[in-house]
């Protein structure tokens, strides 16, 4: 589990790098995206990983082993609307920015044009 | 319940802003007296909240709780639990630094700016409350909220006006701050893992607690949430969208920013304190020699930035780096003395970049179209006269004679105060930390730098800005100059004014500023504040 948890991570943070730093709005755009998911994966390790363990307690049972830290899922909740706000507002941008110098590329010109 | 509806004025400077912004959404954007009113209204009440918080804090209103830290429990949740805002000294500061700078920059903006583009006074309240917020709140999660809320506002007000250099700006500028900020979920979950806890007080109570063994993941996590601010403070290497940006966006939104970098400059200030002062074991104060190196280097690009750049806005732009690296240095380098001196320095730059930000526009206005193309005054603004002006020429209001005399008084005021020149308050700071510097026995040759520094920028800052000033103000132009408006004027003379007060002030300000240098200092009394605050219905 944890393995699996860490390397999803890693690729997505790796992919997400790589398409930063491209040139085109678009692979930018992505890789936040994928970046974002990285981090989210990463949050909710924060709270220890557990298998079958409900994050909300009940009324009957109050033994806090047996069940997850909410917290961290309630962060990712959180941060997942906030990331998927600013990356449709950065879309518009994007939209925006093509429209109005002619090119995709991230600082409006292009060389090879 | 303590203190009566005085306890519940916390809540006000988030609570306000936040109401009216989402009621003036409800209306029609032609209603645009209506908006007007309501957001300046909005922004005095802000000023008048923030300076009731200011006396307060300083145990001179509701005295019943003296003049420590108070915590605001939301929800009436205990302390760990729930959210709590905390209002000291410090954040007292900050928040009226904020409102007054909010407020005289919204001024301004009645004067056209405000017409460009749509939604601008939502926009503009809802930065306030990010801001707000951002001084207020004692979690480090609802910080990343309320850095959320401020940064989303900020996104649309420099697109207000659109045009493509502002595009192009915003592109960089969302992009970065979109990466900056999972930097910051990633810190904050660090430490989370770590401490098991998210409230700042909590967090610095089990600080000293944590096993060796973890110590250097925790020193990880806060390096990378600290990477976060810094980037929002604009720290070299991490700093060259900022000028850019900041000239990129219009005058009164460019003003307002640069009350940003200050937040992520408040939040550092608090996180090292709070988290790393001198108890807190061995973690304590980890990354202070981190901050000197990057503020000394931020000094010094910031001063080849003003000496190179060739128009106003890209001085500005670059003063407010010189002004964070020095801030940061500052932090960096700690003592009581210091602290004082810096917040000083901290209220009197804010305000006079301000000013700059605000004057640059009129006084560029004036300049030749010769002078123009040659370079020295880059029509930045270029596409805000198309239909800004000519829509409604005669609604600019009472315009005043003497536009010269005026711009170029207030333009050498400004002067004086970013150079750091006597008698202004500009001076009275740099010479409080140049003082605090000497002030050991020994002086150590970090010192030295950095009074070299402080100097060699201040000298810089006064070489570029009396280039620009003499030929943009002295050169004699053939037309009339441009007309000016009450408008546009009265902000720009209240910031200035403000400065001058300060001057004026400067001796009980400073045992204000030294006072929260202590509190800064006194890390017990805010975690206990915050840990006994009582709960409403509830004997305290």
């Amino acid at each position: 589990m944890e393995a699996v948890l860490a390397l999803a991570i890693g690729i997505l943070t790796a992919s997400g790098l790589w398409l930063l730093f491209r040139p085109r709005t678009y692979q930018v755009v992505l890789g936040l995206a994928l970046l974002s998911y990285a981090v989210n994966l990463f949050i909710l390790s924060a709270g220890r990983l557990r298998m079958d363990a409900p994050p909300i307690v009940g009324d009957d049972a109050v033994d806090p082993a047996l069940y997850v830290d909410p917290v961290p899922q309630a962060l990712v909740l959180t941060a997942i609307v906030i990331s998927f706000a600013t990356t449709a507002l950065l879309l518009v941008v994007l939209i925006a920015a093509r429209g109005l110098t002619g090119t995709d590329h991230v600082d409006g010109e292009d060389d090879e044009a | 319940m303590t203190g009566g509806w005085l306890h519940h004025l916390i809540i006000a400077p988030i609570a306000l802003p936040l109401v009216v912004s989402a009621l003036m959404l409800g209306f029609d954007e032609r209603r645009r007296t209506l908006k007007r009113i309501l957001s300046l209204g909005t922004t005095v009440a802000l000023v008048a909240i923030a300076a009731l918080l200011f006396v307060q804090a300083d145990g001179r209103l509701g005295s019943d709780a003296g003049d420590g830290p108070r915590a605001y429990l939301l929800g009436n949740w205990p302390a760990p639990f729930g959210i709590v805002l905390v209002a000291d000294r410090v954040s007292a500061l900050m928040l009226l630094l904020a409102s007054v700078l909010g407020f005289t920059a919204l001024f301004y903006a009645q004067a056209r700016w405000d017409r460009s583009g749509p939604r601008f006074h939502v926009l503009f309240l809802l930065l306030l409350t990010g801001v707000n917020g951002a001084f207020l709140t004692g979690d480090i999660f609802n910080l990343f909220v309320f850095f959320e809320v401020l940064l989303a506002a900020s996104y649309g007000l420099l697109l207000h006006g659109a045009g493509a250099e502002r595009t192009k700006a915003s592109l960089h500028y969302v992009t970065i701050n979109i990466a900056t900020s999972l930097l910051f979920l990633v810190g904050v979950a660090m430490i989370y893992a770590i401490t098991g806890t998210l409230n700042m007080a909590d967090i610095a109570t089990r600080i000293p607690l944590v096993p060796d063994s973890d110590l250097m993941l925790l020193e990880a996590g806060a390096a990378i949430l600290g990477i976060a601010f810094l980037v929002k403070s604009g720290i070299w290497p991490l700093s060259f969208w900022l000028p850019r940006t900041y000239a990129a966006a219009a005058p009164p939104v460019a003003a307002v920013f640069a009350i940003m970098t200050k937040v992520g400059i408040y939040i550092i200030l608090r996180l090292s304190s709070l988290l790393f002062g001198d108890s807190a074991s061995g973690a304590a104060g980890f990354a202070d020699d981190w901050l000197i190196g990057a503020g000394f280097a931020t000094m010094l690009f910031g001063t080849l930035g003003i000496l190179s750049v060739r128009t106003l806005s890209g001085v500005a732009g670059h003063y407010v780096l010189v002004s964070s690296g020095t801030l940061l240095a500052a932090i960096g380098m700690g003592g009581e003395a210091l602290m004082a001196a810096l917040l000083f320095y901290m209220v009197s730059s804010t305000l006079a970049v301000g000013a700059l930000y605000l004057i640059i526009e009129p006084v560029e206005r004036n300049a030749d179209e010769e002078d123009m193309i040659a370079g020295i005054a880059e029509p930045v603004f270029d596409d805000e006269y198309t239909g800004a002006v000519e829509e409604e020429e005669n609604e600019i209001g009472v315009v005043i004679p003497g536009t010269i005399a005026i711009l170029g008084g207030g333009f050498i005021f400004c002067t004086l105060l970013l150079a750091g020149l006597p008698p202004l308050s500009g001076f009275i700071a740099k010479f409080a930390i140049i003082d605090a510097l000497f002030g050991g026995d020994a002086i150590s040759p970090t010192a030295w730098v950095m009074i070299g520094l402080i100097i060699l920028s201040g000298l810089a800052t006064m070489i570029s800005l009396t280039r620009a000033g003499i030929d943009l103000l002295w050169t004699p132009a053939d037309d009339a100059p441009a007309r000016l408006s009450v408008v546009e004027v009265a902000p720009i003379g209240i910031l200035l004014a403000a400065c001058l007060a300060l001057m004026v002030g400067a001796g009980p300000l400073f045992r204000y500023m030294e006072a929260t240098a202590e509190t800064l200092a006194n890390r017990v009394a805010y975690i206990e504040a915050v840990r006994f605050a009582p709960r409403a219905g509830e004997a305290p």
